[in-house]
């Protein structure tokens, strides 16, 4: 176990203020904490699964690794469409789901929900200009969001957790053929009467396996060599192409 | 069955690729132009990002023109120093091409400007043929015109530099070859074609070359054009797919070899006809996606990991 996982877990109990409870009051694990996108990958499920050390419900945040992503807006110039306007969202997650096992309102206050981000109303993203108009900034926040919702990386709305019994429970989470690669966090937390009693994060990684993997690193690292590895494939595929038709 | 591309970052059917690429490929060896001029806007419609699709098209160009350079070295249809000429100029072209390409992205109007781009030429490529090939057909109808001269001599051919290219039966200004080779560069780079459509015209109407040598030439040139574009982008833009490329190119060489047999037996102005067909259709449709209202006005780029 990563040291990273542990230092992200005492962070979490730390920010909880709840007496100590004998014994762990959350345990909560995935079945598989690596994503292989390999040639064939059509997307996969992981599942969340875990005990509570009594009664209470449980809600799960899926976070994807966090990038810059640019806005833009188009308008008709000219009687074409051409983007006119942008922003800059600064540690936009690439990917973002929320699972519970009750509707949300029914059992974490707004303040709850803003301060750990649950639902994507509540995702804090930083606008990097600040002379924007809140409405402005409003407007292009949506449409990331949006964006990222036809791309099927945010979720649509709150994804189901199920109790087997009273302190079971598990949920799948289905990723889409295109997910992000990078490192995932995801984050439960046990809710009982409108306060978080305990909290847990574990780490997921999804990455290109396989050939596909290695062309795409090479691409980066070695631009150079990978540009010319490139040409000379080409060239020799379509000189052993016309071989055949030499004397054609 | 699907292909995960790496540098796209997405999946697509492998039989579509290969079909794209030998539709390409046949047209490309119907017509006997590169083709790349159809493969990217191709590429564009079924998904592929701007970007990956220029830099991956002009990948796939270099084995294509590789392929088709040889056999015209092997028929002796190359003027070997014209191809140097330009490819001085086609070098130069495409580095400030790749430059440009990264400037246009960074501001976020890379998309528009291929689009762009590929309208405007295609459009009056296409006009051009029509008109070009409208004529011969009307000509053959009525027989016995006035033999033409060799080649026209206009006043471009006389400024300074002037060089003797024998193989073309040529003496004429280096700087006309030199900045053809240079504005077939910069296309090269935004818009991942060979620009054969733009240098086969430019080398019969405006260098006055022999017809017999131009195809060959060409192709020769393109392959370095294509060579340097491909790893500039490589290393500037990092957005050449070599699955794609390969992929493309295996169906390419299918397609050309089944097109070279059928162009055979058709007539070439009908044949000019139906390219310049196409290609309205291509450039129509690339000029329409731009003014019709997208369903989203905002667009979204997750800049690099």
């Amino acid at each position: 176990m990563r040291p990273g996982r542990w230092f992200l877990v005492a962070a979490l109990m730390a920010s909880v203020t709840v007496p100590a409870v004998a014994a762990e009051p959350l345990i909560a694990d995935l079945t598989s904490h690596f994503i292989a996108i390999t040639t064939g990958f059509t997307g996969t499920d992981v599942v969340l699964f875990g005990a509570t050390d009594g009664t209470g419900d449980v809600i799960a945040i899926v976070r994807g690794p966090e990038h810059d992503a640019v806005v833009r807006r188009k308008s008709r110039v000219a009687g074409i469409w051409v983007n006119t306007q942008q922003m800059t969202f600064t540690g936009v997650p690439t990917y973002y789901a929320v699972y519970s096992s009750r509707p949300l309102d029914e059992i974490a206050p707004p303040q709850m929900q803003a301060l750990h981000q649950i639902g994507l109303a509540n995702l804090r993203l930083g606008a990097a200009e600040k002379n924007r108009s809140p409405e402005e900034i409003n407007d292009f926040r949506a449409a990331l969001i949006r964006e990222r919702q036809r791309q099927g990386v945010f979720g649509d709305g709150v994804g189901r957790i199920t109790f087997l019994g009273d302190r079971l429970f598990r949920a799948t989470i289905p990723f889409p053929a295109n997910l992000p690669t990078g490192e995932y966090r995801v984050e439960i937390f046990l809710v009982r009467d409108k306060a978080v009693i305990s909290g847990q994060t574990t780490p997921l990684y999804a990455s290109q396996a396989g050939i596909d993997a290695d062309v795409y690193e090479f691409a980066n690292r070695e631009a150079l060599l990978y540009g010319i590895i490139a040409v000379a494939g080409a060239a020799m595929a379509g000189w052993l192409a016309s071989l055949p038709f030499r004397n054609a | 069955m699907d292909l995960y591309l790496p540098i796209a970052a997405m999946s697509l059917d492998v039989f579509l690729l290969l079909a794209l690429g030998a539709a390409v490929g046949f047209l490309s060896g119907v017509f006997g132009v590169g083709g790349g001029f159809l493969l990217t806007p191709f590429l564009i419609f079924i998904g592929v990002p701007h970007a990956v699709a220029v830099a991956s098209s002009a990948n796939q160009l270099v084995g294509a023109s590789v392929s088709g350079a040889l056999a015209h070295w092997r028929r002796g249809n190359i003027d070997f120093q014209m191809a140097f000429v330009l490819l001085a100029g086609g070098l130069v072209g495409s580095a400030a091409g790749v430059w440009l390409f990264a400037v246009l992205r960074r501001i976020g109007q890379i998309d528009l400007a291929i689009s762009l781009s590929y309208a405007l030429l295609l459009g009056t490529l296409g006009a051009l043929m029509l008109a070009e090939s409208t004529r011969a057909i009307l000509r053959l109808r009525k027989p016995g015109g006035p033999r033409r001269k060799l080649h026209q001599h206009i006043w471009l051919h006389g400024l300074p530099l002037k060089m003797r290219f024998r193989r073309s039966k040529l003496y004429i200004s280096a700087l006309l070859p030199l900045s053809l080779g240079f504005a077939v560069g910069v296309l090269s780079a935004i818009m991942g074609v060979g620009g054969g459509f733009v240098m086969i015209p430019a080398m019969i109407y405006i260098l006055g070359m022999p017809t017999s040598v131009v195809p060959g030439t060409s192709l020769f040139q393109i392959i370095f054009v294509a060579a340097t574009v491909t790893v500039l982008q490589a290393v500037s833009n990092g957005t050449v797919d070599v699955v794609l490329a390969l992929v493309l190119l295996v169906g390419g060489v299918i397609g050309a070899q089944l097109g070279t047999r059928f162009g055979q037996r058709l007539r070439g102005e009908q044949l000019r006809a139906m390219l310049a067909f196409i290609v309205l259709a291509v450039a129509a449709k690339l000029l329409f996606d731009l003014t019709v209202t997208p369903p989203d006005l905002y667009s979204l780029e997750t800049l690099g990991p």
